[in-house]
């Protein structure tokens, strides 16, 4: 009996897991490979020629999403680190008020914080409106519909995922170690690149596995704040399954998706251990 | 030193700047709460009213999505907290074969983009004709709500001192009693923490739900759903009282939490 208590526990939470992940995967796999229409019905004919098509009639998105998702990822690690290291470091007693005040906006739904910022950026709207009155711009200046708003939204909206691991791997540094190089005559800038840099590095990886992936996934961004010529992947691959009910090419576009994803991610779980990446992910 | 310290105010500096960032598009939210708006599209500033809280219930259909949002997440939270805590005691304490291939599964469906989670989980129910609404969504909802709660119990779990237990045990409590008595308050503040994230989690989803929802709107798909025609101040003051309400929790687990230490 005493052996058999994890198995009991695990096994409501692990068969829903397995059921509704490994299941759904297989089922998709096999409509990728279907053809046929809603109106006829779809039939298994394993044609993988799906695969090729939409790879091809697709490849600008896909490339423009992971362009999209290596940019924004980028900027949210410029942007990320410094505060992550302020809070760390010199947050002292109020380190988790401003971790709180970092995280709050995120109480606010996904999809009405995009659209709000679609009501700052507006041509006519109160950011851009009174620039434009009072000479500053010019009148034909616009952010909505440009690669810009797609990417700044983006790193707004999955900024939290890159702060928060790399602030976790950051407090863990012991100050003393710090002390320490700088003790051997360490300058402040070599005892960073030396010490602290290397020790944050996972942290920096958990962050782009955090935010990367979603990012390059996201199309409510685009879908919100870019124009037809943003359009990424994920704004294809709902169109087809919710709109044009296109379900064996949607389905083969999500299944080449998630491949590119994981070939990373298993790259990356390799490289630091998965135990590693999920506390990072879960604090 | 005197270099020191100013490049210390810049990153200060530097700090509260992204903070305002952060929250613009939420004052912007509040603001338009309170827009004198003539229309049903709510874009310019046009002058400060109070009267679209008095007409909050304007949009039946908004009402409807706003209960259906809150019903998801709280039936949602409930199964995950019982499965998610099992699952973080079973991780936290023992070891068992197939604990490998759990964080493996557990890690997959953190990590998998919530994009082609909800597609297969439409390509299922499309392929076996299930009629899709309130229990698919709720499906989804539990599936990437769960490895979150789980991690975080595990993590209140390694953390427990076993011989805590032990004394218990040595002074006759059954095992149940054990539990009951010492473990679970012990584990609380994980799950609770791990009940709050999955509500958070939930009541924001948007990609996941439309996938699986079928015709059920709820709160975020209302909104994406206006965004074409224009989406009136009551979202905003909706918004609104979301925020107020999770400040709100934050607050309290915040104060509370440092009250135990």
């Amino acid at each position: 009996m005493k052996r058999l208590t994890p198995y009991l526990l695990i096994l409501p939470g692990g068969l829903w897991l397995a059921i509704f992940l490994v299941v759904p995967m297989v089922f998709m796999a096999s409509v990728s490979t279907q053809e046929g229409n809603v109106v006829d019905g779809f039939t298994q004919t394993f044609n993988f020629a799906n695969y090729a098509d939409t790879l091809v009639l697709f490849q600008t998105q896909f490339l423009r999403s992971v362009g999209y998702g290596l940019a924004g990822t980028i900027i949210a690690i410029a942007l990320a680190y410094p505060i992550a290291y302020w809070i760390a470091f010199k947050g002292g007693s109020r380190k988790s008020t401003y971790l709180l005040l970092v995280l709050l906006p995120f109480f606010v739904s996904f999809v009405l914080r995009t659209v709000s910022w679609k009501f700052l950026l507006a041509d006519e709207g109160i950011v851009l409106a009174p620039l434009k009155a009072s000479g500053l711009l010019p009148e034909d200046f616009h952010v909505l519909q440009t690669s810009v708003a797609v990417v700044g939204g983006l790193v707004y909206n999955y900024l939290p995922f890159m702060i928060l691991p790399i602030y976790v791997a950051l407090e863990r540094v012991d100050p003393r170690s710090v002390e320490a190089a700088q003790d051997l005559y360490a300058t402040r800038s070599a005892a960073f690149r030396k010490v602290v840099l290397p020790l944050s590095l996972p942290g920096v990886f958990a962050g782009v596995l955090m935010t990367f992936v979603p990012m390059t996934a996201d199309y409510v961004n685009a879908g919100i704040l870019g124009g037809p010529q943003n359009t990424m992947i994920g704004n294809i691959i709902q169109t087809k399954y919710l709109v044009n009910n296109d379900y064996p090419s949607a389905a083969a576009l999500s299944f080449t998706l998630m491949a590119a994803m994981l070939v990373g991610i298993f790259a990356y779980a390799k490289a630091l251990g998965t135990e590693n990446v999920l506390e990072a992910a879960a604090r | 030193m005197r270099k020191r310290k100013l490049a210390d105010r810049l990153l200060f500096g530097y700090v509260w700047l992204i903070i305002a960032w952060l929250f613009l598009p939420i004052a912007v939210m509040i603001a338009f709460g309170f827009n004198d708006t003539q229309s049903k599209s709510n874009v310019s500033w046009q002058g400060f009213t109070f009267k679209w809280w008095g007409r909050l219930d304007e949009y039946p259909d908004l009402t409807d999505a706003m209960i259906n949002s809150i019903q998801l997440a709280v039936i949602c939270v409930v199964i995950t907290t019982v499965l998610g805590t099992l699952m973080g005691l079973a991780l936290g304490r023992y070891r068992f074969k197939g604990q490998g291939a759990t964080n493996l599964i557990m890690f997959a469906a953190i990590s998998s983009p919530e994009l082609v989670m909800g597609a297969s989980l439409l390509s299922l129910f499309v392929s076996t004709g299930v009629d899709m609404g309130f229990t698919t969504a709720l499906i989804a909802h539990v599936l990437f709500c769960l490895s979150f709660v789980a991690i975080t119990v595990r993590a209140r779990v390694v953390g427990l001192d076993p011989s805590l237990e032990e004394a218990a045990r040595d002074l006759g409590a059954s095992t149940w009693t054990t539990f009951w008595r010492i473990t679970f308050p012990m584990i609380l503040p994980g799950v609770v923490a791990g009940a709050l994230l999955a509500f958070a989690l939930s009541i924001d989803d948007f990609v996941i739900t439309q996938f699986t929802s079928g015709a059920m709107q709820t709160f975020p798909l209302w909104i994406w759903g206006a965004t074409r025609i224009g989406v009136p101040p009551q979202v905003n003051i909706l918004g609104t009282l979301i925020f107020a309400v999770g400040v709100a929790i934050a607050v309290i687990n915040s104060v509370t939490a440092r009250r135990r230490t």
